[in-house]
């Protein structure tokens, strides 16, 4: 099962250029690491704010690639953040699995 | 893959997040235009007030200066507030963008940005300003820059307001004649140069005419924007008229070319000023005394033989270096008491 919605992976791909997908792909996998890391680094000075802001670009970025359940899952963060709430277990774990995962699935379209 | 359906257009994209600069600016690049990124918004601020941008992206959510902050501050400028701005948002910011729309954004996208909506917006946005601009344009042909800038600013109506202005009137001497002693065409030449001279010593000074009926001309000074110095304005104009004027003699003199004299009349005080006229058809004019007299005066410059006459009102707000000559009490049609006459030259 895709991780990937390749419609909107394609639509993506032809609105910039086929040429420049692969730039972009790795504009993203360079930057999602240093989200993730940000995202544990707030929540261990529950910096409720920068919690919010990173979980904010890593469901923007995901979304804009067509990775729909990374993106709902950094988005649920983000909601929690929003309401002040930094109670959220396990799930930047999740997100970094689901993030793996994508990323292989990325590195094989670009 | 280049589809645009506007001209070339320059673009600022202001974002935070990497992904969503290349994103937009490769998509804005593909439809033809030239796309400069900022990615904050003080470094988007200071971008948009040193360059020239016919449109500018704009990210609501940014650490420091936020979106709105920015466009906050454009909509203040009196330069920057021409510039649409479309926000860029995540779907479920729909407060936030309800703001800036209600504080004046152009309009919206979500992000994600779907590429044939961010085409369809773009477009529109920019094919508006393309149509404000030329608007624009029309109007300062048609009418005076501070009469342009209001009616931009506050929208055309019908409907007066009382100001304290001063009007002036200016008038060829025997205009009949000499349209009779020479061809049209020549006519029209010369009254083309002539007005030419008036028009930039009035605008000069701060004063704006807003009506040309044959040779005569009306102009304002102190409306439709109020200031305080309107008389002072009012007579330097003329008397700046009056030396152009002579110059220009000179140059016809050479030419063996007809030479122009005029009358110009002054007046000041409360009046009506506003749109006069239909919906499709007006024109911003003052109604009042004070427009009577300046009239009545322009006419008197032919009784006392002086080109630049005044009425007492006008004297006593001149802070320059004039001589006065004080042509006493004279009566006007349409005056039940008589009005203090003085003649003005350097």
């Amino acid at each position: 099962m895709s991780k990937i919605n390749l419609s909107t992976f394609n639509d993506l791909k032809e609105s910039t250029g086929a040429d420049f997908i692969g730039e972009l792909v790795d504009a993203f996998l360079d930057d999602a690491p240093t989200l993730i890391a940000q995202m544990r680094s707030a929540l261990a000075k529950k910096d409720v704010e920068g919690f919010r802001r990173a979980a904010h670009s890593m469901k923007s970025n995901a979304a804009t690639f067509g990775a729909m359940e990374l993106s709902a899952l950094a988005k649920e963060l983000e909601t929690l953040a929003r309401e002040n709430n930094l109670e959220v277990g396990n799930r930047v774990d999740i997100i970094e699995a689901e993030f793996q995962t994508v990323k292989q699935e990325l590195e094989g379209l670009k | 893959m280049v589809t645009s359906s506007t001209h070339p257009a320059r673009l600022l994209v202001i974002d935070d997040n990497k992904v969503n600069r290349m994103v937009l600016s490769r998509n804005l690049e593909q439809l033809g235009h030239t796309v400069e990124t900022a990615e904050d918004g003080d470094e988007g601020l200071e971008k948009i007030r040193t360059q020239s941008f016919d449109l500018v992206l704009l990210d609501i959510e940014m650490p420091r200066m936020s979106g709105y902050q920015v466009l906050e501050a454009c909509l203040n400028d009196v330069d920057l507030r021409q510039i649409p701005i479309i926000m860029t948002s995540a779907m479920e910011e729909i407060d936030a963008v309800v703001k800036c729309v209600e504080l004046g954004a152009e309009d919206y996208l979500n992000k994600p940005v779907n590429p044939v909506m961010l085409r369809a917006r773009v477009n529109a946005s920019l094919e508006k300003k393309r149509l404000r601009d030329e608007q624009r344009k029309l109007f300062r042909t048609f009418a005076t820059t501070e009469v342009a800038e209001e009616l931009l600013r506050t929208g055309f109506s019908l409907g007066g307001k009382h100001v304290t202005a001063s009007v002036m009137f200016a008038d060829i001497r025997s205009f009949t004649s000499i349209a009779e002693s020479q061809d049209p065409s020549d006519t029209i030449e010369l009254l083309n140069d002539y007005f030419g001279i008036m028009f930039d010593c009035i605008t000069e000074n701060k004063g704006s005419v807003n009506q040309m009926v044959g040779d005569g001309l009306m102009a304002l000074f102190g409306a439709p924007m109020y200031f305080e110095e309107h008389r002072e304005y009012a007579v330097r104009a003329g008397l700046q008229m009056l030396e152009q004027l002579k110059i220009f003699n000179i140059k016809q003199a050479a030419q063996n070319k007809t030479q122009i004299h005029i009358g110009i009349g002054i007046a000041s005080g409360e009046m009506i000023a506003g749109y006069t006229g239909t919906q499709t058809r007006a024109i911003y004019t003052c109604i009042g005394d004070a427009v009577n007299l300046a009239a009545r005066i322009e006419s008197h410059t032919k009784v006392v033989l002086r080109p630049l006459l005044i009425d007492n009102y006008t004297r006593t707000g001149l802070t320059g270096d004039y001589r006065l000559e004080d042509f006493g009490p004279a009566m006007f049609k349409g005056k039940q008491q008589a009005i203090n006459i003085f003649a003005v030259s350097r």
